[in-house]
């Protein structure tokens, strides 16, 4: 089976601030890592390609410091890596990332399955998934916790908010990977060595590479949201004391349930 | 708007500058050439704190819609064995407020199959126009269907705005449609505005929620956006409805799928605290296990999860698997109501991030306190019983 795995890199921390003058992001010092969603979706390919004698290619699109989570993807077992970088693809939103994905993806043959984390830790939205399954004009599924090979098809649990589903999907399709499913392997001293900055193992993909040469469909200019600003979250740290007779507390007690939607 | 470098401009100091003010680090200065790389998030602060007239933000042709030709605000009907998920209700609520603004239409769309009943009950939130898609084959979520179906509708009443309610439907569904109309989708917003242009501004939280972002989508239409549940106000029901039902044809051609469901298995109540929307962490100030009944009691009520402290589950009087802290599990409830627990630090490092912590403790010096959003000073025995008691009439008015 020919699979792909989309990864990410996302800051190392999710505790990031808003400069209060420039309303621009704060990144902490701390170092990028590989949004830790997709290192389940990761796992589970790892595992299908070791099932069906296959192959896993991850790919990644951002800035050329991403090289960093394709090697790593490399050193825990992936085949092969594609990442996806050129000044035009910058400043992309969900639906010019998906198309952008699509593109390249569209570049390599006999794709059999794409899987996808759950989500990221920074834009934090689940939808590059679906929307990257529809720009292919294939079928996709959320929520997927397990996957098994049915002859020509793959046989899935998914895992959904009162009930647990279990269906076929024909190949070629997209899933996305919940997390917290499996245990993902760590990278492989012996890959690490055996690869090293794995030159042969990673390939560029630029404007150039891609299929449609329409500029306009791509970052900035192929996105449709626009950031108006970014700001941080009022936080409610201030404590309110309730005292008093008992019905004045519960009576105090149940507007506070209220008002929050508790009941 | 793209930025552009004017390198005639460029020297090395100025270069380092450049290379040091972006905060993505997506300037780059090698081989004497100034270049901006795919890191940029375009926050234009090379721009606007950067030397001056290096980097300039350069106008460009962008094609514009007519936003007058797209009109009225639907919300998708979140129907599931023709049960409405209330979210679907909340944002009627919330589209009511928008559509009052811009003067437009609040259109309600279903799809499902025997819709007849449950668009009745839709129809007493005060909308003006119900669209279903009855049919067989529409009985279940299948996303492929839906989306074509979705196309459909979308073309023939070329809406402005879109919400959805962001459960594992309208995740799936949202995303393909907005992809399909090249158009932007705004993921679980908090918070909706119109503008007089009929610009949606939607505010979502990202990274985890520790940062706000303000988004429009003011060059496409339609406007979609998802919102979780419980975050607007259902509005009250209408007696006497007055809007209008629309029952559209489907064609068979929509409904090819790719995915076959073989088993559906409905979940029982969840069980994991960790999970848990509502805990109530009973500590040791409750005193035996007669007394957990009342306890009991008030989780039904307000469909909580039940923890404990550390003593409480080594007297053996919950499983272990309720003990929250240090050597438990780590919640992030919502709601967590602590009831006799005294706060030590083992305890609260297990639970400090719930969103909002109430605690009720007789001794106004409890460490419990110093966490906590609410602090009840007051003894469990007396309050409890009469916070039953309240939420028990609150229930039986609505
Ligand atoms: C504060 C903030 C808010 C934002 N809000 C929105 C918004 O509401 N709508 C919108 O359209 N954009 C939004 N964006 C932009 C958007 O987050 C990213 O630009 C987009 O590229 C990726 O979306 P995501 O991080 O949400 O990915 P998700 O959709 O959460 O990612 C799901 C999966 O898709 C794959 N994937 C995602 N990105 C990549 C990638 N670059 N390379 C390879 N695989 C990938 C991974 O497998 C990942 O697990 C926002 C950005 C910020 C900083
Ligand atoms: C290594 C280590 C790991 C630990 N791990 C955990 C852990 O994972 N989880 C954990 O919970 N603890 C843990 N502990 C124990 C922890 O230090 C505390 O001892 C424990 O949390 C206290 O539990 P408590 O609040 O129920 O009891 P107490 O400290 O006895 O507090 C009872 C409270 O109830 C109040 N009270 C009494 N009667 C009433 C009444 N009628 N109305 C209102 N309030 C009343 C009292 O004022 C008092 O504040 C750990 C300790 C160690 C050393």
């Amino acid at each position: 089976m020919n699979i792909i795995v989309c990864i990410k890199q996302v800051p190392g921390t999710s505790n990031v601030k808003v400069d209060p003058v420039t309303g621009v992001l704060i990144r902490d010092g701390v170092q990028s890592k590989m949004n830790p969603y997709d290192l389940y979706a990761l796992e589970t390919g790892l595992q299908l390609k070791e099932k069906s004698n296959g192959k896993v290619t991850v790919i990644s699109m951002g800035p050329p410091a991403a090289l960093a989570v394709l090697k790593e993807a490399i050193y825990m077992g992936a085949d092969e890596g594609i990442l996806i970088s050129d000044r035009k693809f910058g400043g992309a939103d969900v639906l010019a990332t998906a198309y952008t994905i699509s593109q390249a993806i569209n570049t390599i043959d006999d794709v059999d399955l794409i899987l996808t984390g759950k989500q990221t830790t920074d834009g934090d939205t689940g939808q590059v998934g679906p929307e990257t399954a529809e720009f292919l004009n294939l079928p996709h599924f959320g929520y997927v916790t397990n996957v098994e090979i049915k002859n020509d098809k793959l046989q899935f649990i998914s895992n959904l908010e009162t009930k647990v589903m279990k269906a076929n999907i024909t190949l070629p399709c997209l899933l996305c990977i919940e997390g917290e499913i499996n245990t993902p392997r760590l990278p492989s001293y012996k890959r690490k060595v055996k690869f090293g900055s794995c030159e042969n193992q990673i390939k560029i993909m630029s404007f150039e590479d891609m299929k449609d040469q329409n500029e306009n469909n791509y970052g900035l200019k192929g996105s449709a949201t626009q950031v108006e600003k970014i700001f941080q979250p009022k936080k409610t740290t201030d404590r309110l004391v309730l005292q008093g007779t008992k019905e004045q507390m519960a009576k105090d007690l149940l507007n506070i349930l209220r008002e929050r939607k508790f009941i | 708007m793209a930025l552009k470098i004017n390198h005639n401009l460029v020297n090395e100091e100025i270069a380092k500058t450049l290379v040091d003010i972006c905060p993505f680090k997506a300037i780059e200065y090698h081989n004497n050439k100034l270049s901006i790389n795919a890191g940029c998030k375009n926050c234009k602060i090379c721009v606007k704190k950067g030397p001056a007239g290096v980097i300039e933000l350069v106008k460009e042709e962008i094609k514009t819609i007519n936003k007058n030709e797209w009109k009225n605000i639907v919300v998708y009907a979140d129907i599931e064995e023709n049960k409405v998920h209330p979210v679907t209700y909340e944002l009627i609520g919330k589209a009511r407020e928008l559509a009052q603004v811009i003067n437009h239409e609040v259109h309600v769309l279903a799809i499902g199959y025997n819709l007849n009943q449950t668009v009745d009950k839709i129809l007493h939130y005060g909308v003006d126009k119900v669209f279903t898609y009855d049919h067989e084959k529409l009985k279940h979520f299948d996303v492929e269907r839906y989306t074509n179906v979705f196309e459909d509708f979308i073309n023939k009443n070329k809406p402005s705005s879109i919400l959805f309610g962001a459960t594992h439907i309208g995740r799936s569904l949202a995303p393909r449609i907005a992809a399909r109309f090249k158009t932007g989708l705004t993921a679980d917003c908090t918070a909706l505005e119109m503008k007089e242009n009929t610009d949606l501004v939607q505010i979502r939280p990202a990274f985890g929620g520790n940062i706000m972002a303000q988004i429009v989508n003011s060059n496409h239409r339609p406007q979609f956006c998802t919102a979780r549940y419980k975050v607007f106000d259902a509005p009250e029901k209408t007696i006497n409805p007055t809007g209008e039902i629309i029952n559209c044809p489907v064609k068979d051609k929509w409904l090819k799928t790719r995915v076959e469901i073989l088993e559906i298995i409905n979940k029982k109540k969840e069980e994991d605290i960790s999970e848990s929307e509502i805990i109530i962490a009973i500590g040791r100030g409750v005193k035996s296990k007669e007394d957990f009944n009342l306890v009991f009691e008030l989780a039904d009520l307000l469909n909580a999860s039940i923890g404990c402290t550390r003593p409480v589950a080594e007297a053996g009087l919950l499983n272990s698997k309720h003990q929250i802290g240090l050597s438990g599990k780590t919640v992030k409830p919502k709601l967590i109501i602590t009831l006799g627990v005294s706060g030590a630090i083992q305890f609260t490092s297990g639970m400090k991030d719930a969103e909002c912590i109430i605690a009720v403790n007789n001794d106004p010096a409890a460490q419990i306190f110093d966490i906590a959003h609410f602090a009840v000073f007051g003894d469990i025995y007396e309050i409890v019983p009469e916070l039953i008691k309240n939420i028990k009439e609150e229930k039986s008015n609505v």
